[in-house]
Formats: structure tokens, C-alpha cells, sequence
């Protein structure tokens, strides 16, 4: 299941609600991504120049759903999944906020975590999403990293 | 001129252009992506500017990803962006 939304989630609720009455199920890993208070571009996380007060997300309504559909359906194809589920936050948000869960059920723990991280770098490099920092300089956009990229060829 | 294609722009293109989203009308001669950016360009220094470094620009035609050699056609949904940064 796919969510595009500007709200917060409850990840209790939603972990329980992914495995709801499925006996199948003998595993669920998930993945949170959160808002922190630093940039890495900057080399350290506590040089002033780095600090991030809040973040924007901002996304492209139609293709977001799309990609994340398609990303979804390929994990789907790899792995034996009872159930899986990616809900992305866009906005403003500040630090500690959470951006992201992505969370996958499956009869084998091996297929659960393995989708999972799957997802997560997928998403990062495939998702139409960009993030806005504001910083004590001012609004910066955030730059892709090269990292990233190398994570979702792993994949391929 | 054909029937217009509606051009969509995001983050720091969108501020660089200034503007998220237009309706045009392209010339019979642009016939692919490679074609519009270079057409584009030539639309203005904002343009020129914002699509100055093809290593940092993305297009999806109708949302999904293309190259600069996929063709355009009228009424395409065309999104110009740079690389993406969620998760």
C-alpha cells in the first residue's frame, strides 16, 4: 500500500494494521526515516554552517504515487511478500519529525528485511521528492549524493 | 504550432524559472527532449540558466523517466527536475 501525505503516522498502528489477521506472517522489518538537525554535506555534524532547523519536502503529485506503485510491485516480484506498505511525508518538517516508513511482512525474515532495504533505496533515488533545508544561512536545496545512487545499483 | 504540451518544474528549477508549470506550444522542429531543452534555452536568460548543466537536470514525459533522445509530442505532460532527494 502506498501513502502520499502531509500528516503524521502512528507506527504501531500502522506495523499492526500491515499484519492484521494474516497468520502467514512470521516476520516484519521496517524502515524510519526522520528529520535531523545537521547537513552532511558539511563534513561534521556540529560545525554551525551545517545546522537544519526544518526541512520542505516538496513532490510531484501524480508521478510520486506512480513510482512509489511501480517500486512496490517490483519488491512484490523479488521477494514473497505477505504485505507491504510505504507512506512518505511532504510539508514542512521539522527535526526528529518522521519522513518515511517503509515496512514489509512476509512468512521469512530473510524476503522481510531484504524488501525492505530494497524499497528504502529505491525510493531515495526513483520518488519524485526534493528537500529544502533551512539553515542559519538561509533555504538551501538539498543535493543527491552519489552514495545513494550506488546503493539502488546494487539492486539491479 | 501544434496542440500545446504543459511543461511542469520543480524545486530549484521551479525557483530558477519562476514558475511550476506552463502551457506552450512548440515549433514543428522540436521533436524530442533534447530538442525542447535546447529550444527552452533560448527562451530566456532565467532558462538559459536554470537548464545550463544537463548533469543535474532529470525529464519524465507523461511520469516516467526519459532521455534526452525520447520524442515529444503535443499534449505530453513534460516534468523538468532536478536529481531526487526523499526518503
Amino acid at each position: 500500500m502506498i501513502r502520499v501525505q502531509r500528516e503524521d503516522f502512528d507506527i504501531g498502528r500502522e506495523l499492526e494494521r500491515l499484519v492484521a489477521g494474516d497468520h502467514t506472517v512470521g516476520g516484519v522489518a521496517s524502515f524510519i526515516g526522520l528529520v535531523r538537525d545537521f547537513n552532511l554535506d558539511g563534513g561534521g555534524p556540529r560545525n554551525l554552517t551545517d545546522q537544519v532547523s526544518a526541512l520542505t519536502l516538496e513532490h510531484y503529485p501524480g508521478m510520486t504515487e506512480k513510482k512509489l506503485a511501480e517500486i512496490e510491485a517490483e519488491a512484490n516480484r523479488r521477494w514473497p511478500l505477505s504485505g507491504s506498505l510505504i507512506i512518505h511525508r511532504y510539508g514542512r518538517l521539522e527535526p526528529g519529525d518522521r519522513i518515511v516508513l517503509v515496512a514489509t511482512a512476509s512468512p521469512h525474515r530473510e524476503a522481510a528485511l531484504a524488501a525492505c532495504h530494497f524499497l528504502i533505496d529505491w525510493l531515495k533515488t526513483d520518488a519524485p521528492f526534493w528537500k529544502s533545508e533551512e539553515t542559519p544561512e538561509g533555504e538551501r536545496w538539498v543535493d543527491a549524493r552519489a552514495e545513494d545512487d550506488a546503493a539502488t545499483r546494487r539492486w539491479r | 504550432m501544434s496542440a500545446p504540451v504543459k511543461l511542469l518544474y520543480f524545486a530549484w528549477l521551479r525557483a530558477r524559472i519562476g514558475h511550476a508549470e506552463e502551457q506552450v506550444s512548440l515549433p514543428a522542429e522540436v521533436r524530442d527532449v533534447a530538442g525542447l531543452l535546447e529550444w527552452l534555452r533560448a527562451r530566456g536568460p532565467r532558462y538559459a540558466e536554470a537548464l545550463r548543466d544537463l548533469s543535474v537536470i532529470r525529464v519524465a514525459v507523461n511520469q516516467d523517466y526519459v532521455g534526452l533522445e525520447h520524442p515529444v509530442k503535443a499534449e505530453d505532460e513534460i516534468a523538468i527536475f532536478p536529481p531526487v532527494t526523499g526518503g
